[in-house]
């Protein structure tokens, strides 16, 4: 009989704290699995960031270290120069990378850092308890956007993919969505390929997965999932931003020699 | 010793860094230090090491952070501006207990201030100037050679107790130039191979068990457990690398008590108070944390008189009075925004604390 699913081995078959229908969970699946396909777990150096991730070390079955709020791809850069043959990844919520953390990201995309960022988009700060972040849509109510996002206020959200797509030394850039199977086949491609462009040296890649949390939504996982799809999508376009095949993507990564 | 060769002291802190077996420096730049990158860019390279301009000071520490973690010999600098942004991460490596070398040559704040010399980051660099229950090692070099002796030792000291290591100079003693020499045999080609440390996360090959570099403890009890794991470490630090020198105190009647380029004034004034008949010392504080608190109180007991001197309106003369104890009462001269004390000051106070100081200091000091 053939096998059609497993535990991944760069996991650890322990329950995680995340809250029932949170989609962090499938991600982190998904990491685990371009982990051990590829071979990497006794190379990989996790960096956890903070937010409901930051125990992500927890889970991951292999070395990590745990960063500042938004400085994982700084922590990124010291191992990956430290350690030229470590694989190294950030997992950061969009708290941690689009707002307090944005220079550093902007900054180690800027300089090719051959490293791979997991970057989980859910339009709200989870582990503090629901406050507006920087991706929160237009009219989403949070505890601290009480009436819905208002644009006069807070602008409009940031489409970091899209930003980080714009800087010469990003790689490999996407967006996939964890919100069907469909959706989740593609997002584990990306993901696998993400690593597959660090592997190979290649520099700088994100991939940016929209994710639910159903808590901080006040909904049910189902309709967490449904939001997503109806409401995310629409304004975070899925897919391939950045490819090394790409012609405009220009020579890059002896600063990760 | 190899022979003596001028340097200037910011130059000569990145050499010895490099020496101690440095191989990885972030920085951002900022005055009064620039030449510790500069130099850094050029010579990292050069010994197989890495050098990497980050976007900010608070990306640089976190890139130590990083590096540190892995097991790296690794170095940052700064100047008071820039030490302050790194405060977080500065935390963050005491709570993870990584060893790493920063350097901050002091300039005059509070805000952007001036670039000239200033000994008013005491307070940051020995109180914990992050958040938190910790302490660091920190260092106060007089000399351009005193900093690179210290600078040699200073990641043997960071590894054996998982401190961080701060070298507190001033403008005045990075720019200065003065004759060094390095140890024969220091050459970086003879660095020897430091062996992965068991924290060091580096990936988890051959099998072993996975490692996790980290500074959470959500449960109060387990907090409070690495909290006293940390205070343990910094009390075997106090205990053996606790560092001062003492100037013609054995007879002194007035104590002058003073640390780096201060002490450098400090030391000239000792001999002309001496020559002008007035039994005066010098107590120099190499650490200022740990602080030789024991020491100076031991000392401060035959004076008739302490005076602290610093650049600054009064940060180590707080230590000064613990130290001192009521002893003997202590008088205060300091200069802010950049002001070198004058030696003429300080033997005119000094003087005056000799002939009837103790009696005026008493009710200054509210000891009746
Ligand atoms: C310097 C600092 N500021 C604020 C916080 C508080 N904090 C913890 S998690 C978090 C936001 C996390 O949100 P996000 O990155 O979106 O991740 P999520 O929890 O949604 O997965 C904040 C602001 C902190 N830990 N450190
Ligand atoms: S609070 Fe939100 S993001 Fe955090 S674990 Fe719960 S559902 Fe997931």
């Amino acid at each position: 009989m053939k096998q059609v699913y497993a535990v991944p081995k760069s996991l650890r078959p322990v329950p995680t704290h995340y809250c029932p229908g949170c989609t962090h969970g499938i991600i982190h699946k998904l990491v685990a699995d371009a982990i051990d396909e590829l071979g990497l777990r006794d190379r990989a150096v996790g960096v956890a960031s903070v937010g409901c991730s930051v125990f992500s070390y927890d889970y991951f079955d292999c070395d990590f270290q745990q960063a500042a709020h938004g400085r994982a791809p700084a922590v990124a850069t010291g191992i990956r120069r430290a350690v030229p043959d470590a694989i190294v990844f950030t997992y950061q919520g969009d708290g941690d990378l689009a707002s307090i953390g944005t220079a550093e990201i902007v900054h180690a995309a800027m300089r090719s850092e051959n490293i791979t960022v997991i970057f989980v988009n859910n339009a709200i700060y989870g582990m503090t308890g629901g406050q507006m972040a920087p991706t929160t849509l237009v009219g989403q109510k949070t505890t601290t956007s009480p009436r819905g996002r208002q644009p006069a206020l807070a602008g409009q959200p940031l489409r970091i993919a899209e930003m980080l797509a714009t800087i010469p030394g990003a790689t490999y850039v996407a967006r996939v969505s964890t919100t069907s199977p469909a959706h989740i086949a593609r997002a584990g491609r990306a993901i696998k390929k993400a690593f597959q462009v660090q592997a190979a040296g290649e520099g700088f890649s994100l991939v940016e997965c929209l994710s639910t949390c159903p808590t901080n939504w006040g909904m049910s996982p189902v309709d967490a999932m449904a939001w997503v799809e109806k409401n995310m999508i629409p304004y975070y376009p899925l897919g391939e931003f950045r490819t090394p095949e790409m012609p405009e993507t220009p020579e890059r990564g002896q600063a990760n020699g | 010793m190899a022979g003596r060769k001028l340097f200037k002291g910011n130059e000569a802190v990145a050499e010895a860094a490099i020496r101690a077996g440095c191989r990885f420096f972030f920085g951002y730049p900022i005055t009064p230090q620039n030449e510790i990158p500069e130099y850094m860019s050029r010579r990292l390279p050069e010994v197989g090491g890495t050098f990497v301009q980050a976007e900010s000071e608070v990306a640089a520490i976190n890139m130590v952070y990083g590096a540190a973690g892995a097991g790296a010999r690794v170095m940052t600098s700064s100047s008071s501006p820039g030490i302050s942004l790194k405060q977080e991460g500065i935390s963050y490596l005491a709570g993870a207990q990584l060893p790493c070398l920063i350097v901050n040559m002091v300039r005059g704040g509070p805000g952007l201030g001036g670039i000239a010399p200033a000994q008013s980051d005491y307070f940051q660099a020995t109180k914990g100037g992050g958040h938190g229950d910790y302490r660091l090692i920190v260092y106060a070099p007089a000399s351009v050679q005193e900093m690179v002796d210290l600078t040699l030792g200073a990641y043997d000291v960071a590894e054996r107790y998982r401190i961080p290591v701060m070298i507190l100079g001033d403008g005045v003693l990075g720019q200065m130039m003065e004759p060094v020499s390095f140890p024969e045999g220091s050459e970086p080609e003879n660095a020897p191979q430091r062996p992965e440390p068991e924290w060091a996360t580096r990936g988890a090959r051959g099998g072993r068990a996975p490692r996790i570099v980290s500074s959470i403890y959500l449960k109060p009890e387990e907090l409070y457990k690495h909290n006293l794991r940390l205070q343990e470490q910094f009390k075997r630090a106090e205990a053996a690398e606790t560092r001062y020198e003492e100037v013609r105190t054995d007879d002194a009647e007035v104590l002058l008590v003073a640390y780096g380029t201060t002490s450098r004034v400090c030391r000239s004034a000792v001999e002309k108070l001496r020559t002008a008949g007035v039994r005066a010392g010098l107590f120099r504080p190499i650490t200022v944390s740990p602080f030789p608190y024991k020491a100076l109180g031991e000392r401060a007991r035959q004076v008739k008189a302490v005076l602290t001197v610093e650049m600054s309106l009064g940060q180590m003369v707080d230590d000064v009075r613990i130290a001192v104890a009521g002893a003997a009462p202590v008088d205060f001269l300091g200069t802010t925004g950049g002001v070198v004390p004058k030696a003429a000051d300080i033997v005119e106070r000094a003087a005056a604390l000799a002939r009837h100081g103790a009696a005026d200091q008493a009710t200054r000091e509210g000891i009746s």
